[in-house]
């Protein structure tokens, strides 16, 4: 392993062959690259050899056998005589659902979190500091089985649910809220909100644009606000309300109708989300706490007030630091998500690396897939985080 | 001058010589009252965050205590002792159960009779542990070889027993509760740090199939959940070595914990080799080392001094983590908890939650710990550079 290559004028005498670098070099990558192909080797002879065996096919052909399990899950058409393929993107959207939703709650608490930890509030700051201590020192594990198994399993049975504002019901077997049903009409609601989206972007260019021109700024969140808000509501009212709500109905051994919140998925997401928002208050915290006092003083002494300080001046130097790591822990919680098998949510790993694998027994080819998956949208966040640090990178001189 | 003493003499009555006494500072901004109002009514907001986190101590806090310890059932033999009955309509925490179960959670099935050998490997490690922390503690160089060296020696034998020495064979199947949870978690600790030592400085390297080759293996494993390589180390492994070598269980889980541990600590060890001036390394070369010299005696030491605030936070994710190892059927601390939370001898409401605090209050302890640590190395470091 050499630190240099001395590359010597060709007259002179080279040193012996072993004690060139360059040669050297070679012969040691040479080495490490026999050794990695005969690991491969070694394994996969070994792996054709068991599989042989053990009587399992190898392969991808499972992918279109029937599944014949069930998946008390699904947001897309699923029953016991699907494939294990379609059992799979079940799994797959499961996994995204979740992680979706998390993210944007864990951005949310972590976000206030991390701000009360700044707080000149002595009472909010310690609060929030025994909050991100407490969590982030316990396994997540142990969190969601916490929720799992001693706070939403212990709830009333469904003879006994609890009654929520809004006609939902909570009780041991999930959460059941009320289904918006659409209605003729609701088309013309969706056009209004994308031409308010529309009209907001036009907008928000053409004060940008104004303001490089006579320095004169534009109230473009009011009018945002006004346009995403108001279009749609106007459209909703012009056309009577197109929206129906299906309300849950409480039999006296289930519930009908409505929309059904597994148990699972409110303890995954519960884990998630307050585990995830202990580690983006951190993050918050250490990206305010890296802008210089200098900033916010330079900034008030040219008259700003300390609302345009810190919208204009603080926040955009603390994203800079805040964005990269808050990116690393989206990813933390979409990989840990599939914590989910140790609560039985039908994620990706439980459905997959779980019931396919034990049915098939096709280990090499199932734990590939699911790897494959979590390294995809690892790789593809990674690569958006690139970008967008060469994006602000080119900002700074 | 003589005129206006006359004046002062004559007509004025009065004129002060000395200063008047200075008034003591207003009460609303001293002492108590004034951190008061400036640390939690400084404005209409902050009186109202704090009215907020009043109510929030006042609805979380003595519940938790009264459940904790004033209603908590301290001794019992059964489940019977921590249901409610009309004598005593409240019942708090089921400690008896914790008790009663305390070999369970740190034992596993470890053979009774045996289990002072478990004892003996947990003194060994703490010791290990208080010589390598502390920091001025003599001989260190000694203690990383006792720690990294002798100790797993040492104890893979006590663990595991040698019968020559009147030590009985002991599966890892009887292996449970605490006892997994520390091994798992410090095999991690050993085998990462040298590993990832490895793989940091083979992602620096100028050779291309070293640094290609690092780069892979750390960028995979990162890529993935823990769970999946721990799939991945006990359903493939197998598969891929011959079948008299099939490793048994826990060991396919330590493999899967160190390989991704390893990983980790490379990320951690590069960050403390990039903070390393180029200088270091020229100079390492102008003297005349060779690679290997320059790196163990000038650039690591000084790399890994100052990544030990960011070793030890991967010690406590690790530490963590070791938890999921529950999930490929190990019996680790978490696992007897469960296991023991659905034995029918103890089924009471509050059997659950009172597992649930004991683990709590277990990871927290070590993982507080680790974080305090880290935090008093990072004040000495920076001490050392304030001079």
């Amino acid at each position: 392993m050499s630190v240099t290559d001395t590359a010597k004028p060709k007259t002179a005498p080279g040193p012996a062959l072993i004690y060139n670098p360059r040669v050297r070099g070679f012969v040691y990558q040479a080495l490490l690259l026999a050794a990695i192909a005969f690991l491969f080797w070694e394994a996969a002879s070994n792996a054709f050899e068991n599989l042989a065996r053990a009587k399992i096919a190898s392969g991808f052909g499972f992918w279109h056998n029937t599944a014949g399990f069930d998946i008390s899950q699904h947001l897309i058409d699923y029953s016991t005589t699907s494939t294990y393929g379609r059992a799979f993107w079940v799994g797959l959207l499961n996994t995204l659902v979740v992680a979706v939703l998390g993210i944007v709650f864990a951005t949310v608490l972590g976000f206030i979190i991390g701000i009360a930890r700044l707080s000149t509030n002595w009472l909010v700051a310690r609060l929030a500091a025994v909050y991100v201590e407490v969590i982030r020192n316990l396994p997540l594990l142990l969190q969601l089985l916490f929720w799992y198994n001693a706070v939403l399993k212990v709830l009333p049975e469904m003879r006994d649910s609890l009654l929520l504002p809004g006609g939902g019901f909570l009780n041991n077997r999930g959460l059941f809220l009320p289904q918006p049903v659409f209605k003729e009409g609701v088309g013309l609601v969706l056009a209004a909100l994308a031409v308010a989206v529309v009209v907001s972007v036009a907008y928000h260019f053409f004060a940008k644009r104004r303001q490089v021109q006579t320095g004169q700024q534009s109230p473009v969140l009011r009018v945002t606000l006004a346009l995403v808000f108001g279009l749609p509501l106007l459209a909703l009212l012009l056309t009577g309300f197109p929206v129906d709500f299906l309300y849950p109905e409480k039999g006296r051994f289930n519930i009908r109708g409505g929309m059904e919140v597994l148990p699972e998925f409110m303890a995954l997401l519960f884990g998630l989300v307050i585990y995830t928002a202990a580690f983006i208050a951190e993050v918050v915290r250490a990206g305010i706490m890296a802008v210089p006092k200098g900033q916010a003083e330079a900034a008030y002494s040219l008259g700003l007030r300390p609302g345009p300080t810190l919208r204009l001046v603080v926040i955009p130097q603390a994203m800079r630091v805040i964005v990269p790591p808050l990116t690393s822990q989206y990813l933390n919680l979409t990989k840990n998500s599939s914590l989910a098998v140790a609560i039985g949510y039908p994620d990706l790993v439980q459905i997959f690396a779980g019931t396919v694998l034990n049915q098939t027994g096709q280990a090499v080819e199932v734990v590939v897939i699911t790897m494959g998956v979590y390294l995809t949208i690892s790789l593809v966040t990674s690569m958006l985080m690139n970008l967008y640090n060469r994006r602000v990178a080119l900002t700074e001189r | 001058m003589s005129d206006i003493a006359t004046i002062t003499d004559t007509r004025l009555a009065f004129v002060r010589t000395k200063p008047f006494d200075p008034l003591p500072p207003p009460i609303v901004n001293s002492g108590a009252i004034g951190w008061l109002r400036q640390n939690l009514f400084s404005s209409a907001l902050n009186i109202l965050l704090t009215a907020f986190c009043v109510l929030m101590i006042a609805w979380l806090g003595p519940p938790l205590v009264k459940f904790l310890i004033i209603d908590a059932v301290w001794d019992g033999a059964s489940r019977a002792d921590c249901i409610a009955t009309p004598q005593r309509p409240e019942v708090g925490a089921c400690w008896a159960f914790v008790i009663e179960r305390l070999g369970f959670f740190t034992y596993g099935f470890y053979p009774a009779d045996q289990r002072w050998r478990v004892d003996v490997f947990f003194v060994l490690l703490a010791f290990g542990i208080g010589w390598i922390t502390w920091l001025d503690a003599p001989r260190r160089d000694l203690g990383m070889i006792y720690f990294f060296i002798v100790v797993p020696l040492l104890s893979f034998f006590l663990l595991v027993g040698l019968p020559v020495l009147g030590l009985p064979y002991v599966s890892t199947a009887q292996w449970g509760g605490i006892l997994v949870t520390i091994v798992v978690a410090w095999v991690g600790i050993v085998v990462s740090l040298p590993f990832g030592v490895l793989l940091a400085l083979g992602r620096r390297s100028r050779m291309p199939v070293v640094r290609m080759a690092s780069v892979i293996f750390i960028e995979f494993v990162r890529g993935v959940p823990l769970i999946t390589v721990l799939f991945m180390a006990s359903v493939m492994l197998p598969l891929f070595v011959p079948e008299h070598l099939t490793p048994d269980k826990l060991l396919r889980a330590l493999i899967g914990v160190a390989l991704f541990a390893s990983a980790y600590m490379a990320e951690v060890v590069r960050a403390g080799l990039q903070a390393i001036p180029k200088g270091q390394y020229e100079a390492a070369m102008a003297v005349g080392l060779s690679y290997w010299q320059a790196m163990r005696l000038i650039v690591l030491p000084q790399a890994l001094k100052i990544t030990i605030p960011n070793i030890v936070n991967t010690y406590i994710g690790l530490f963590k983590d070791t938890t999921l190892v529950f999930i490929v059927g190990i019996f680790d601390f978490l696992k007897t908890i469960e296991a023991a939370r659905g034995d029918v001898n103890w089924a009471a409401p509050t059997t659950s939650i009172t597992g649930y605090a004991f683990a709590a209050m277990f990871y927290f302890v070590f993982c507080y710990a680790m974080s305090r640590y880290a935090r008093y190395v990072e004040h000495r470091l920076r001490a050392g550079d304030r001079r």
